[in-house]
Order: C-alpha cells, then sequence, then structure tokens
C-alpha cells in the first residue's frame, strides 16, 4: 500500500524557492500568485508498517530545524487558495526517490531493492492568490516544470493527491521480422513507419544484402529468419545514422566557385581537411622526434603527452536538439555524456579535470510570436544554466570558462556546446592508458545505470504514442550523483587494473559501444536477457538501442571478474557481465534462447552507401553603411557596454563551481572583487608541479555573413590569441617537451544538402561549410595546431509548420595548450596606478558584422580577416616579451573593439585609464574605438619595462596611454575629447545587461 | 618524530578529497583518501588517525537537504560490529582527536549532530539550508575570526579571504536559548565581513543571509570545527583571483594561500601535542 510523506516548512522559516519563484511569476509571466509555500511529497510504495512510517518520515526525511512533516495528509492552510502539484512522468530519473531509498534502508536496517523506483517525489507549491486554471497551468508549464517530463494538477487544494508516476508496460517482449521483398515506395515507407531515418539508397544497399544468398546461408545455418528482424533494422538504423557515421562529413561533394568558375570534387571534408590537417601535423612532429600526438579521432576522445607519467585527454561537442525542447534535461545530459567520453577513451577511467561551456541562444529579450513546441530563449537559457550548474558541481567537475553568444537565428535551436577535459596516468598496471585492447573472449560488462526506454529514437518519439503510464522516453534527465559513482569507481577499478578498456553509452546505446567496441576484436555476442531494466517488458530490440544514461561498457578479463564485481558492489554500482567479444566477424544478439540479431561486422561499418552533395560558392552583395557623424561617444559606449553579447556574464558564472579541486588559476573573472573577464582559463595539472594548461574557445558566427572562410579562421584567430593574452607559447615542432596544443572543431549548420522544395539554398549553406573546412585547414597546418577530436552537428533547423528557423554556420575551435608555468601567466584586469597602455597588433577598416555597426542595425562589408604572418610575429614577439615577464595585463580585442576591452581592464575599485589614440585615429575614430579586427591586445607595462617592451613589440605596438586610479576613462583623438565617462557607470550598465 | 596522520574521506558524491589530502601533505602530515564505505565494511579504522575529515561536495546530491543522506548513514547503519560510525566518533572525540567539515562536510556536521553540540548530547541544534539569494554561488568572500574562540585550527588567524561555494549555507539556528549559547561558549568560529573586517549581513559579503553571519562553528572543547568556505581552495597564492595585481605590488609575496594556515595550525598543534 502506498505511504503518502510531506515535508513542508515551519511557517517561521523562509521559503526561499517559494519567494523565488513569487518574483519570477510576476516579472516573466505577469501572474500575481501572492505569497507561495513550497513542499515535498514522498509516494513510497514500500510495504512499510505505521512505526516504520513515521520514523523514516521523522528521522530521515525531516530537518527539525526548519521543516514539519505530514503522514497520510497533506498540509492545508486556507490562507493558500490554489495550488500546483508537478510530478514526474513514468519513468523520468527520480533521484530524490532513490536517496530516499536509501535513505530508508539505512534507518530501518532493512535490505530492500533500491536499484528500481518505490518512492515517488513529487513538488507541491500552494499560492495566496485564488487563480484561475488558465494561470495555474502557465506556472505549471512555463515556470514550475516541462510537460514533456512532468504530470502536473492544480485548481482549489482539495487537500488529496493521487498520481504516482508509475511504469506499467503491457508484456510485449515479442520479436519481428521486416519483409523488405517490397517496392520502393513500401521500402522507403518502412523507414518512415519504423523511424529509422534511412534514406532510399540506405534501404535498398539493406534489401540487397538481405537477399544476397550467402547471406541467406548463413541466416538458414543459424536458425534466423531470411527477413531481418526488428531488432537488425534498429542497429543498422543506429550504426548508419548521421550521429553515428557522420555521413555528410563524409560525402564526395561537387564545389562551384560561381565567382572564378572553379571547381572541384572534394571526397569527404573530415579526411581532405579536419584528418588530412592533423596526419601533416602528426608527420612533421614524428620527424623532428616529438611527437606528443598520441591518440587522434579514433577514440571517444583525443590524447595527447603530458609528460612520461600523464597524459591529456578531452572532448567538446554538442547536445543542441535536447536542449531546444528541455533545457535543463538536454543540458545536464550533455555535460554528464560529454564527461563519459574522456572517461571511456582508451582503458577508461581518467580523472576528470574541468568543463567548458559555449552557448548560442536567441537574444533575451526575443519578443516575436513563439512558435508551436519553441520555448523562449530567456527560459531555454535558464534550464540550459542550470544544467550546466548541476551537471558540473555536482560532478565536482569546475566550469572553468565559456561563452554565450545572442541571435535569434538561435532562437528555434539553441547550440549547447560542452567540452570536459582530463588527465589519464601514462599507464594503468602497466598497460599504456590511451589503448584499448581487446581479446577474444573478454567479458562484456556493462555498468552504471539502468535500461529504460529512455531516448529510444531520440526527439522523433511521437507524443501519439503516449499515454499516461507509457515511459517517457524522447527526454531524459541526467543522474549527476549516479554518474559520481560510476565516475569514481572506474578511475579505481583502472588503477587496480581491473579493466581491460572501457567505453561509454551514450547515442546508440549498447548497440553503438559493443558495436564500436567489437570492431577492434571482429565480433560480440550480447545476451539481452542479462542487462538489469528500470522496468520490466522491454522489447529485445529497445534494450540494444536505449540511450539510457550515466552506463559504461567495461571489457573485463575472466580473472579480475570476481574482484571488479566485488569492487562494484563496495562502491554501490551496479555492473552485469553481458555478453564476450569474438572474433567471428558478427555482431550476435540474443534474448534468452532466442536469436536477435546476427549481423555481418563489414556490412554494418563499412555497408552504409557514400552520399554525394552540391554545394555552389557565391559572394553576397553587400555594402558599407553610412554612419551618422557627431556621435556621443559616451552614450555609444554605455549601450555597447550593456548590449547582449557584450554585458557581464556575472550572474551566470557565479552559479557554476569554477574552482573545485583547487586548480584554477586564472578563473572567469579575476581582480580585486573578481569582475573582470579574461580570455584563457588557466589550469594547474597537479599540487605538486606548477605546469598547466590554459583552455579556450573561438567562436564569431556573425562573421559569417560575410565571408564564411574569414569567420572559421576568425574563430580559430580568437582561440589561439585568448591562449598566447595569457602566456601560452605557439607549438614548436622542434620543441621537446611536449608542449601541446590540441584542438576540438564543432561544425553547428543548418541543413546543408540541397532540396528544391525544402531547402533551396542548400547548395549555398554547403559552400559556406566547405569555406569553414578550407580556413580550419589552412590554420591548423600553419600554426602545427592539431585536432584531436570534434563533432559536427548538421541539421539544427527548427521547423514549425512553413516557418523554419535555422542558426547560422558556426563552428567552434575549443583549444587545450601547455603552460610551462602558471605562475607566470598574466591576467586581464589593468594592476598599477601609471603603468603604460599599449595596443598590439593592427587595426584595420573592418567595421563589418561589428557590435558598432549592430547598434544602427547595419551588417556592413569589411570582415575582419586574419593576416596569418602578421599575427604569427606579433603572438612570437609577446611570447618574447611573458618570458621576460614585461607585460603587466592582456587582454584580447573582440566583440566591440578597443572600447570595450579597454573598459574591461578598469573594471576594478580605483582604476581608469587616459587614452590619446593619436596616429591611430588617422583610420578614423570610430574605426580605432570599434573595429573588430582579429590578432589584437591590450596591455599594460610597467614603465620601468619600457624600453625592453618596445624594443621586442617594435612597431607592432602602439602606444595610447596610461593606467590612472580615479575611476574615469578618457579618450581623446589628437586632443578631441572622444569618452569621458566614469568607469563605475560603465560597469554598472556592463553588470546590469541580462538582468 | 611520529607524523600527524590525517583521514579524508570520500566517496557517494563528496568531491574535494583530493585538494583536502594535498593541504594535509603541504601542512607537513600524512593524508589517506578512503572511501567512506570502507570504514563501514570495516576495512579501514578511523582510529588509526588523527584528524577526521569530511571534505566538500553533494553527497547525495544534496537530495533531501545536504549533507542529510549521509547524516543518516552515520547515525543509523549499523557496522558490522554493531555499532553505528556516530557511536565510534564520539569515541574517536572522546580520546581528544579532531575532526575537519567543510561545506558538504560542515552541512553533515551539524546534522549529525556534532556542531555546535552546546550541550553535549549530539542533539541537532542547527541546520543549514538553502541561501537567501535562492542560488549556488561560487564566490570569495572575507572571513573574521571570533577572537574568543579558541580552537587550535584557526590560531593566529585575524581575516582571511576564502571562497565559498554553495547553495544551500544559510545557518540557522533552533531557537534563542541555542543561540545564546553559542555566543556564550563562543562557538561561531568565523563570521562573514568586509575586507577590513567589519562583520555584516549585507549581500553579498554575508553571501548566504547565515544568522549571526556564521561561516564556521566550532564545538565546545574546539575539536570539531565545520566551515562553508573552502580553505582547501586556497592552499596556494594562485588560487585567489587578484593574485595578478597582488604579486604586481608585491614582488616578494609568500606564495602560499591563507587557507594553508588551518592546516598547518591542525597539524602543529597535533605534532605538539603528541611529543
Amino acid at each position: 500500500m502506498k505511504n503518502q510523506i510531506q515535508i513542508i516548512l515551519k511557517d517561521h522559516i523562509k521559503d526561499v524557492q517559494g519567494d523565488k519563484i513569487q518574483k519570477v511569476a510576476q516579472s516573466f509571466l505577469n501572474i500575481n500568485t501572492g505569497k507561495v509555500k513550497t513542499g515535498k511529497i514522498f509516494n513510497v510504495m514500500y510495504d512499510l508498517n505505521e512505526d516504520q512510517v513515521s520514523r523514516f518520515a521523522n528521522l530521515g526525511l525531516k530537518d527539525e530545524i526548519i521543516h514539519d512533516v505530514y503522514i497520510n495528509s497533506l498540509y492545508q492552510d486556507p490562507f493558500y487558495k490554489s495550488f500546483v502539484l508537478v510530478a514526474k512522468l513514468p519513468g523520468v530519473t527520480d533521484d530524490e526517490g532513490i536517496s530516499a531509498q536509501k535513505t530508508l534502508m539505512d534507518i530501518l536496517v532493512l535490505n530492500l531493492d533500491t536499484n528500481t523506483q518505490h518512492i515517488y517525489t513529487e513538488d507541491i507549491y500552494l499560492f495566496e492568490s485564488e487563480l484561475e486554471a488558465g494561470a495555474l497551468k502557465k506556472l505549471a508549464e512555463e515556470l514550475l516544470g516541462n510537460k514533456l517530463i512532468h504530470h502536473f494538477e492544480y485548481g482549489k487544494f482539495t487537500g488529496k493527491v493521487e498520481y504516482v508516476p508509475e511504469v506499467q508496460i503491457v508484456s510485449d517482449d515479442k520479436q519481428q521480422t521486416i519483409d523488405l521483398d517490397v517496392d520502393d515506395d513500401a521500402l522507403q515507407n518502412i523507414s518512415k513507419d519504423m523511424l529509422l531515418s534511412l534514406n532510399m539508397e540506405e534501404m535498398l544497399t539493406i534489401q540487397a544484402h538481405f537477399a544476397d544468398e550467402k547471406v541467406i546461408k548463413y541466416r538458414n545455418d543459424k536458425g534466423l529468419s531470411v527477413e531481418p528482424t526488428d531488432c537488425e533494422m534498429e542497429i543498422l538504423a543506429q550504426t548508419w545514422s548521421e550521429h553515428c557515421k557522420h555521413k555528410e562529413f563524409a560525402a564526395s561533394i561537387n564545389y562551384k566557385n560561381l565567382d572564378t568558375d572553379e571547381e572541384e570534387t572534394i571526397d569527404s571534408l573530415f579526411k581532405t581537411y579536419i584528418r588530412q590537417s592533423t596526419e601533416i601535423i602528426r608527420e612533421r612532429l614524428k620527424k623532428a622526434g616529438n611527437n606528443w600526438l598520441l591518440k587522434i579521432f579514433t577514440d571517444n576522445a583525443g590524447v595527447v603527452k603530458i609528460d612520461d607519467e600523464s597524459v591529456f585527454v578531452w572532448k567538446v561537442e554538442t547536445h543542441n536538439s535536447p536542449s531546444a525542447i528541455d533545457p535543463y534535461g538536454g543540458a545536464i545530459t550533455g555535460i554528464l555524456g560529454n564527461n563519459r567520453d574522456p572517461l571511456g577513451t582508451g582503458i577508461g577511467g581518467g580523472k576528470l579535470l574541468f568543463n567548458t561551456n559555449v552557448l548560442c541562444f536567441g537574444t533575451p529579450n526575443y519578443d516575436k510570436e513563439l512558435l508551436p513546441g519553441q520555448l523562449h530563449p530567456r527560459r531555454i537559457m535558464e534550464g540550459v544554466r542550470h544544467g550546466i550548474e548541476d551537471g558540473g558541481n555536482k560532478s565536482g567537475i569546475p566550469t572553468v570558462n565559456g561563452s554565450i553568444i545572442f541571435d535569434d537565428r538561435y532562437s528555434g535551436k539553441p547550440l549547447v556546446y560542452c567540452g570536459t577535459g582530463g588527465v589519464m596516468p601514462y599507464q594503468f598496471a602497466g598497460v599504456n592508458s590511451w589503448l584499448k585492447p581487446i581479446d577474444d573472449g573478454d567479458l562484456i560488462i556493462m555498468a552504471g545505470g539502468r535500461v529504460g526506454k529512455d531516448g529510444i529514437h531520440g526527439a522523433t518519439f511521437s507524443s501519439a504514442e503516449i499515454d499516461e503510464h507509457s515511459p517517457q522516453s524522447a527526454v531524459q534527465i541526467g543522474s549527476p550523483i549516479t554518474q559520481k559513482l560510476l565516475g569514481d569507481f572506474l578511475q579505481e577499478a583502472a588503477l587496480r587494473g581491473l579493466i581491460k578498456c572501457s567505453t561509454d553509452n551514450g547515442a546508440g546505446g549498447l548497440s553503438s559501444s559493443v558495436g564500436e567496441l567489437a570492431e577492434i576484436i571482429g565480433g560480440a555476442v550480447v545476451n539481452l536477457e542479462k542487462v538489469p531494466l528500470k522496468y520490466a517488458n522491454l522489447k529485445p530490440w529497445e534494450i540494444y538501442v536505449s540511450e539510457s544514461q550515466e552506463r559504461m561498457t567495461l571489457v573485463v578479463e575472466e580473472h579480475n571478474k570476481e574482484a571488479l564485481f566485488e569492487l562494484a558492489e563496495e562502491r554501490e554500482v551496479e555492473i552485469s557481465e553481458i555478453g564476450k567479444f569474438t572474433s567471428t566477424g558478427f555482431i550476435d544478439v540474443r534474448h534468452d534462447k532466442r536469436k536477435v540479431a546476427y549481423l555481418d561486422m563489414k556490412f554494418l561499418h563499412e555497408g552504409v552507401p557514400k552520399k554525394y552533395l552540391e554545394a555552389e560558392w557565391k559572394k553576397p552583395e553587400l555594402s558599407e553603411p553610412v554612419i551618422p557623424s557627431n556621435l556621443d561617444y559616451n552614450e555609444i559606449l554605455i549601450k555597447l557596454m550593456k548590449s547582449d553579447n557584450i554585458c557581464s556574464r556575472e550572474d551566470v558564472i557565479r552559479q557554476y563551481d569554477h574552482e573545485v579541486k583547487g586548480k584554477t588559476i586564472i578563473k572567469p573573472l579575476m581582480g580585486e572583487g573578481g569582475k573582470i573577464p579574461q580570455d584563457a582559463a588557466v589550469m594547474r595539472i597537479d599540487f605538486n608541479s606548477f605546469e598547466g594548461i590554459a583552455i579556450s574557445n573561438g567562436i564569431c558566427p556573425k562573421f559569417g555573413d560575410l565571408d564564411a572562410y574569414e569567420m572559421s579562421a576568425g574563430a580559430f584567430d580568437e582561440a589561439i590569441r585568448q591562449i598566447i593574452s595569457v602566456g601560452g607559447k605557439l607549438p614548436d615542432i622542434n620543441d621537446d617537451t611536449n608542449r601541446f596544443w590540441t584542438v576540438n572543431d564543432n561544425f553547428c549548420v543548418p541543413d546543408s544538402a540541397f532540396d528544391p522544395v525544402t531547402n533551396p539554398d542548400g547548395k549555398l549553406k554547403l559552400a559556406k561549410l566547405v569555406q569553414m573546412n578550407k580556413a580550419l585547414f589552412d590554420m591548423s597546418t600553419f600554426y602545427n595546431i592539431p585536432m584531436t577530436s570534434g563533432k559536427d552537428s548538421m541539421k539544427n533547423d527548427f521547423k514549425s509548420g512553413d516557418i523554419k528557423i535555422s542558426v547560422p554556420p558556426t563552428i567552434l575551435y575549443s583549444i587545450v595548450a601547455k603552460i610551462d608555468d602558471v605562475r607566470r601567466t598574466v591576467t586581464s584586469n589593468f594592476k598599477v596606478e601609471g603603468d603604460l597602455i599599449y595596443i598590439l597588433g593592427e587595426t584595420y577598416n573592418e567595421l563589418g558584422a561589428s557590435e558598432f555597426y549592430k547598434l544602427f542595425g547595419e551588417l556592413g562589408k569589411n570582415v575582419p580577416k586574419v593576416r596569418i604572418e602578421n599575427a604569427d610575429r606579433l603572438y612570437k614577439k609577446i611570447m618574447k616579451a611573458n618570458e621576460l615577464a614585461l607585460i603587466a595585463s592582456c587582454h584580447d580585442l573582440s566583440d566591440g573593439g578597443l572600447a570595450t576591452a579597454i573598459t574591461e581592464c578598469t573594471f576594478t575599485d580605483n582604476s581608469g585609464a587616459d587614452i590619446e589614440l593619436g596616429a591611430l585615429s588617422g583610420i578614423g575614430v570610430n574605426v580605432a574605438l570599434f573595429s573588430e579586427s582579429h590578432s589584437r591586445f591590450i596591455v599594460s607595462v610597467n614603465l620601468d619595462n619600457k624600453k625592453k617592451f618596445e624594443e621586442i613589440l617594435t612597431k607592432d605596438a602602439f602606444y595610447l596611454g596610461k593606467v590612472t586610479s580615479d575611476n574615469k576613462l578618457l579618450i581623446n583623438s589628437n586632443g578631441e575629447k572622444l569618452i569621458d565617462t566614469s568607469t563605475n557607470d560603465l560597469q554598472s550598465a556592463w553588470g546590469k545587461g541580462l538582468a | 618524530m611520529k607524523k600527524v596522520k590525517a583521514l579524508v574521506i570520500s566517496g557517494y558524491g563528496i568531491n574535494c578529497e583530493e585538494e583536502l589530502a594535498a593541504a594535509y601533505k603541504l601542512a607537513g602530515a600524512e593524508s589517506r583518501i578512503v572511501h567512506l564505505n570502507d570504514i563501514f565494511l570495516e576495512k579501514e579504522y578511523i582510529h588509526e588517525y588523527d584528524i577526521l575529515n569530511f571534505p566538500g561536495g553533494f553527497s547525495f546530491g544534496d537530495d533531501l537537504g545536504s549533507g542529510k543522506v549521509l547524516a543518516n548513514k552515520m547515525k543509523y547503519k549499523k557496522m558490522g560490529s554493531g555499532k553505528t560510525l556516530l557511536e565510534e566518533i564520539k569515541v574517536f572525540l572522546s580520546q581528544g582527536k579532531f575532526i575537519l567539515g567543510i561545506c558538504n562536510g560542515f552541512q553533515f556536521l551539524v546534522k549529525m549532530g556534532l556542531l555546535p553540540n552546546t550541550k553535549s548530547n549530539f542533539d541537532q541544534e542547527v541546520t543549514l539550508t538553502r541561501n537567501n539569494s535562492a542560488k549556488y554561488e561560487d564566490r570569495w568572500v572575507y572571513l573574521k575570526k571570533n577572537p574568543k574562540c579558541t580552537t587550535p585550527f584557526l590560531t593566529d588567524i585575524d581575516i582571511m579571504p576564502c571562497p565559498v561555494r554553495h547553495g544551500e549555507g544559510k545557518l540557522i539556528i533552533k531557537d534563542e536559548l541555542i543561540n545564546a549559547e553559542i555566543l556564550k561558549q563562543n562557538l561561531s568560529a568565523f563570521s562573514y565581513c568586509d575586507a577590513d573586517g567589519n562583520i555584516t549581513s549585507e549581500y553579498p559579503i554575508n553571501p548566504n543571509g547565515a544568522d549571526l553571519d556564521c561561516a564556521a562553528l566550532t564545538n565546545s572543547t574546539g575539536q570539531v570545527l565545520g566551515m562553508m568556505p573552502h580553505p582547501e581552495a586556497f592552499l596556494s597564492l594562485y588560487n585567489h583571483p587578484n593574485w595578478g595585481q597582488m604579486k604586481r605590488q608585491n614582488p616578494n609575496i609568500n606564495e602560499d594561500g591563507d587557507g594553508l594556515k588551518i592546516f598547518r595550525n591542525i597539524v602543529n598543534h597535533l605534532r605538539d601535542s603528541h611529543s
């Protein structure tokens, strides 16, 4: 029988959460809730007696200082006239319920099943105001929960809540076979009806495979149907998905430049540009005998060498579509999923060192009517932020830097880039840690969370199929605590040499993880009945492709099995032996005695037909605008400082733990009072040395409206210059100290496959993608900065009826570079009154797509260009100046140009700057102040170091003025006053931007 | 001379164990990270150590309130010996040994009744709950030591900068009587203050709205210290958000972080009392 326990704050205790809800309801939804009281309900389904329930409630759940407890009767007070109940839908992660189960076991000294859900938690909100159903529904769906994952009840509170989200599935583990001996239309319909996302050519390839006499023969011999099973079709669809096979990056592309009439065929963007650039660099490194590139592209994450003791492993990827429909769940699942990439690289079990996140949203004040299914950008931002907070903080991984970009083209699909770096010892139990050895007969062990219907077919899951007891599968909520226990266990197991190697279970579930590992040795047998389930009655194929989170697949040798199971039990991590690796050349999946799938590995991994795509480039027609003269530059600067893309991110940053582990040396905000934004993050690697890494992100999609090549090159340069800014050193092929640089490239583009009806400008979009790749190749091979991992996300369009909101083609370059001594790094804040201020690097008339033009609603034409030789020369000079510790502060120039960068450097008490642009204004005051030319910095230098500094920098440094202490920013142009304003006012405008 | 031995607890979502273990090593002690379950399984014994440490983190994801599930485990879960770990901890304290809890560790010490323990009966007398800002926040604060507080952890400390990183750090005291006892026995060890040492409840100087602006509590014997801020995240000058300017203004500045003082204090105290 069900027992219901409610925990509610005592009346004299401030209801912090309730107060916040009252405030937000008023400001965002314009609903006056009056006072709000929050409470939590625990529905306990274990069979317990009255005394047990009372002990559990009073000792286990109640905090006696602040809580009242109600058992089988809920709190009621006529003061509160309406209510909303937020319960989870069946199958949605309920961590708090699981934790309650664990504490119940401790308190009652009982041995209970805590792996499946028996305690269901619900949140109840009581409102002073008598609100109508419409307002309560709005509160429920737009503030308190999300209808994709929550069940709501609202109205006048009667004192009863009956709903319990138990999963009940009518028993059906039947297996179907699929008749492919049909005409083309029917074949296409099979793909559509089964949600396989396989195109006609792919379906025909599969049809031909199963009609092949050799295939028919071995299927007969093995006792399988001639027709493929549902599970086999699902495995093929998953393995051949864009997500897993990157078919568009592997496609053959016919690229035409209509401006020059040049035409070329590109055989795979990935091979031609990304892989090739890194191979070239690897060859150069090998030749010089300094190969720190240990693993590229072939595993969950790339690996580089730190020293003879340790290696660095990291991965950045995206989680866009899930974040569009459930921002919190999408982001937290993205972070935790991305954490499992470095965790499951090579042998696995590395220590995760940091997270980094780059986010692209619609503007916070988006005022267009929302389309069905579209969430407001502010809501997406708050949900994603919260997901990153919980994903990082609860895992004990510092979120050390990131970036937020606003553009209404991201209002349909936000971009959520998650990156994670980690360190592995060079060897685990005598084996190089980045290797993935597997032998015939090794055991397949699944570790971590249980399997449910989560994520099957992801977002395409049709809502029509959902009833009140069907498990919610489209959206998943990550469980950081489950993963933390799993990660800690894995580290311990790897150190003890108990696991041979591992990989994560992400997209595609077991089908993907076992499939990829089986490729190494050549086959596997999987027994699905041994996979532990969250609830009964899943179909075999569902078990195999489910994307239930917080799972890893481990490869274990028989003789380590017992010790591994013992450790898992001690660490409260569930692990299960589910099969064996073989060298038969087949993936052999069974459920009890039934054959579920028997697929030829070669066909599975190499059978997918190649795509052919067309790209056509034509320069856009653009012009430079006329900007009014006699501008009030004080006002312009204030406007820029509070603009969406420049204003302070402090409120967001402070809600991320950026210093757990005690190794963060340059945090996102530094200086007295912690206000000043920094360029790259810097971390030390260990407590016994000052060796470290710098972490940066380069992204500037706005320039893509002018020139996709320069946008991509500019983003690459931005990531490099941020590392130079904090004191990093460019790679040197001949350097033998493992001074590694490693890039994750992440492309997020709109649908770029031409279709005359649905995507008429597809060829141009693809041409932009080609150009972005060409820039990647040029930048990478010039600097010897290799890609070690990355990802592409190809369909970032939000469709509703005839309306399509497509993201601008976006590339993020995330870079990590080794730092010799973190104590010698440089922060961006001005340090001491009287220090000399210089701008480094040439400023050009490049106001195209600038934040300055945006104030006037203009795009312009002149795109900032990367002048690679000049940049290289400057960066090397800065390196030299830093070797002599001549630079007191350094800040790179980006959005808003010189004026905003100088302003940011002054954001402490008693700081300011007195600037004379002098000759710099020869190119025009607007250009001097606001151009966003690349490869530039604002530095301050101690007067004592002036001579040495100028000798090194020569004409690349242009003297501007001095650091002052009067909280004033003065900028003159040849004696004429342009800006004379208080830095406090600038800081306050900047600080309020996102509020 | 015998080395001071520090035990640092890990597992169940605790996540600051490595920097805490590093703190003791830098302070000259031996430190060892042990999974809490190994103690429950009696593979490891707390009595082999001089100081028991509960690091920060999110044990059980802060479900049911921060530190609550872990406190329940300590109070109610029976070990093979039939005893609870709380009973072992009482023995540990009776031998004059020390306990430190930071952030999640502090939350769990108060919910277990170890702090402030004004009546020495291990009843829960205070709690740590949601910040008034309704936010988790990572920010640096200043701490003013209560000059009348004699715990050896805080010898010779006056004002100390330190990061806080929590969403549930607001101290709520059960009633006036307990409040009076805390004041009388000088158990509020650190208060949030401005850069000049003026104690205030003004946000964000006091980041969470704690009663008494209290950031740390000790017990009457000074053996147990719990604090919301993270001294183990300030072992090096280079953890400070303004290290660049501090170093420029004082090129000979000590490269140790102020947080290290707390660990040196207790290690030195234990070493002196050993000898």
